[in-house]
């Protein structure tokens, strides 16, 4: 009897274990799904390389990279902001800061990413743009140089705080010899820790650019509606993520072509993110076996 | 001599660096909070929070929207919770490390580096079209249920990690199954831990908008959801909808939304670092 109980009780625990690989599998299963019947109308070669993003409009081109350039201008606006300022927090928590501090601080700048997104939007289209319009003269209301800036401060917990503790687990000899050799703290996190932390480093920065690429609400509210191919942080542009928002908040109708073109871009957002997680969890365990 | 000077000048000029850094990010935070506050706070009154939308801003409120908030809030903790914690205590108590484990373990990982939005489309797909639940309250908290499922997961696996071995052992000593020793010694003693990332992945859904739009919730809901069956708006969606207005009365409307909003976030991950302190000090 008791022995019955044990065996249901691990049999429910299984099949929720079991639940999250059906989840994966849903979401891959529709997203293919309407993929393929939006490129069964859409020429897969047209959507990888036509320059123009306009399903709704009676002109209709489906080409993907106006709103890919979009995510990767966003996203690289954020990360370039990120990664250096990221990376010096991490060191100086790691190397210089006392242990207090530490602990109270980590905390703190966890906060910035609980902070919703849609905050970070508001922040960005009603407070960052027009402060740096006072200096720019002729930036457009919706740009992504804010809604990168923005979220840049969003996405920096995940750089400082993951790399810390890629830090932190590097052995405490290696920097102990540094110091031995007479090397200055400066040097030793430079020259010793973070070569030898440098895949945790990579790990941390490949999770804030799948958090960039994928983030919704600060693109969607402050960097535009008009897809377009450009390198200019000044004008308007639009991410795969709110173009999926904008269709959704108009009513396209069900099984239209227009419909599946958000699920189309949405494989398209999802390839990425799918590629940059599984690399970085094939680096991570690369790196625990390293010092494990 | 002259080097050594130089390094020691770099070393300590880090370190203004770092600290200049370090409180870059929180300064620009409390300055926007700031402003917010500044622009929003005359608006925030009992009617603010207690009327329906409305064309006029001075006379809309966020009534539906929290409620719509709070509905989703509760719906999405009956669901992702105990799924969450089960499917957690199967890999750290149960799964043997083999092949299949590793494959669980990068699921797990991966569903985490999901995009909300993508989240957005499966539940649209799946609850509101096939199952035909529409753009109701369920539809949205089964969404945001899968959302926070693998931070739960990984929130409780690192709990029931830290439960020393020592306990297990004693409850096995004395007879106690598996299940008894996770019921009455592993899950007490975890408790703390995962009661910490159950406040903050559920602070984390308080917060969504992007996959509730697509799954359907409305932007403007003019009546109060009394049913999980009923269509609704939430605030973070109530305050994109005031951002997206021209008048400048929204963006006011947006900015008392927003603290609304913030009380409710900070609140939450301030109690779950409470825990977390409360917590550690009792494991040592």
């Amino acid at each position: 009897m008791k022995k019955l109980k044990e065996n249901i009780i691990e049999k429910l625990l299984f099949s929720s274990a079991i639940f999250t690989i059906l989840t994966t599998l849903s979401i891959i299963g529709i997203l293919l799904y309407e993929a393929i019947q939006f490129f069964e109308e859409v020429p897969l070669f047209d959507f990888l390389t036509d320059t123009q993003w306009t399903p709704l409009f009676d002109d209709k081109h489906f080409g993907i990279l106006p709103l890919l350039s979009g995510t990767l201008l966003t996203s690289f606006i954020a990360i370039a902001i990120a990664l250096p300022i990221g990376l010096s927090i991490a060191v100086y928590l790691n190397e210089y800061a006392n242990k207090k501090f530490r602990k109270i601080i980590k905390p703190i700048l966890e906060l910035l990413a609980a902070v919703p997104s849609v905050v970070y939007g508001f922040f960005a289209l009603i407070i960052v743009t027009p402060a740096l319009q006072s200096f720019i003269p002729g930036m457009s209301g919706f740009n992504s140089l804010s809604a990168g800036i923005v979220m840049a401060i969003m996405i920096l917990p995940f750089i400082s705080s993951l790399s810390e503790d890629a830090l932190f687990a590097v052995p405490k000899n290696l920097r102990e010899a540094s110091y031995g050799m007479g090397a200055t703290r400066f040097q030793t996190v430079f020259r010793v820790t973070i070569p030898a932390a440098n895949s945790g480093i990579i790990v941390s920065v490949i999770l804030a650019i799948s958090r960039a690429i994928g983030e919704t609400m600060i693109v969607a509210i402050a960097a535009g509606q008009q897809p377009r191919l450009t390198a200019n942080p000044l004008v308007p542009v639009e991410t795969i993520s709110a173009y999926i928002v904008q269709v959704s908040l108009g009513d396209v109708p069900h099984n239209s072509l227009e419909y599946r073109t958000i699920f189309a871009a949405g494989i398209t957002l999802f390839a990425f993110t799918f590629l940059l997680n599984n690399v970085s969890f094939w680096l991570r365990k690369k790196y625990q076996r390293k010092y494990a | 001599m002259h080097n050594t000077k130089k390094n020691r000048l770099i070393d300590k000029s880090f370190q203004f660096w770092g600290i200049g850094n370090t409180f870059i990010g929180i300064v620009l935070l409390a300055i926007f909070i700031g402003y917010i506050v500044y622009l929003g706070a005359s608006r925030l009154s009992f009617d603010f929070l207690s009327s329906l939308p409305s064309r006029f801003p001075d006379k809309s409120g966020i009534y539906t929207a929290m409620v719509g908030s709070v509905w989703i809030m509760f719906l999405t903790a009956i669901f992702a919770i105990p799924i969450g914690v089960s499917a957690a205590i199967y890999l750290e108590e149960y799964q043997k490390k083999n092949r299949f484990a590793n494959i669980l373990e990068i699921n797990i990982s991966n569903l985490a580096g999901v995009p909300s939005i993508i989240y957005g489309l499966l539940g649209l797909q799946v609850f509101s079209r096939t199952i035909g639940l529409g753009g109701n309250l369920l539809a949205g908290a089964l969404t945001l249920s899968l959302l926070i499922l693998p931070i739960i997961i990984v929130a409780t696996r690192e709990a029931l990690k830290a439960v020393p071995n020592l306990i297990k052992d004693a409850s096995y000593a004395l007879g106690a199954t598996k299940w008894q020793t996770i019921r009455h010694q592993i899950l007490p003693a975890a408790s703390g831990g995962i009661m910490t990332g159950i406040i903050l992945s559920i602070s984390r859904a308080v917060g969504e908008a992007a996959p509730l739009i697509v799954v359907g919730a409305l932007a403007y809901v003019p009546f109060v959801p009394t049913s999980p069956m009923d269509d609704f708006s939430v605030l973070p969606i109530q305050i994109f909808n005031w951002i997206s207005r021209p008048q400048a009365g929204f963006i006011v409307n947006a900015a008392a939304g927003i603290i609304v909003l913030l009380v409710i976030t900070f609140s939450m991950n301030l109690v779950a670092i409470l825990i977390r302190n409360k917590f550690e000090k009792k494991m040592n």
